[in-house]
């Protein structure tokens, strides 16, 4: 999983009769210090998070194992918004 | 699968449900010599493991498989612990 920062989201009314009613969010993966990096992946939101928020997104198949998740096209979810993140410094 | 080192831990509150009462750890991909490579990620841990222990993770689907019978949505999920450091020999 990685962490990501969620940029935006994307409307589409068109779209496969087994995504309807699912919210789709432009996140960008973040380093674990909380700066961005480049690039961008569209995924889909399992959890309710909102705008700015830092989530976890599953990538591959793994992602339809989310809950509401089976058999929809999927390959990337938010499947949770991240309280906060400890890590060990070296010296430690 | 590949070796990892343990650098820290993630805390979720609102998660899926499917990943209540998961464990989150942030691992620092290593090469054979114990030096990190590549960007830390986080993993499920499937095997109790603690920060600054050695493991091995695996990635992909194969990852929610030490959750079975129910479904996980993990693509990263420590599976093991290396006993030390000095248990990874490279001939």
């Amino acid at each position: 999983m990685i962490i990501a920062r969620i940029i935006g989201t994307v409307v589409a009314s068109q779209k496969d009769e087994r995504l309807e009613g699912k919210k789709l969010l432009i996140v960008r993966p973040i380093n674990i210090d909380g700066s961005d990096t480049t690039g961008y992946v569209v995924a889909v939101d399992t959890v309710g998070a909102g705008f700015h928020e830092r989530v976890l997104v599953v990538a591959g198949s793994s992602a339809r194992l989310a809950q509401n998740m089976k058999e929809a096209p999927v390959d990337a979810a938010v499947v949770g918004v991240i309280d906060t993140v400890d890590i060990m410094t070296p010296e430690a | 699968m590949q070796l990892a080192r343990v650098i820290g831990t993630v805390v979720a509150t609102i998660k899926n449900d499917s990943l209540k009462n998961r464990k989150l750890m942030v691992v620092q991909s290593l090469n054979k010599d114990l030096k990190p490579q590549g960007k830390p990620m986080v993993a499920v841990d499937a095997a109790g493991a603690g920060v600054g222990e050695l493991v091995f993770w695996c990635r992909g689907k194969e990852a929610s498989f030490p959750f079975k019978r129910e479904d996980t949505p993990t693509d990263c999920t420590i599976v093991a612990i290396v006993d030390s450091d000095s248990h990874v020999c490279c001939g």
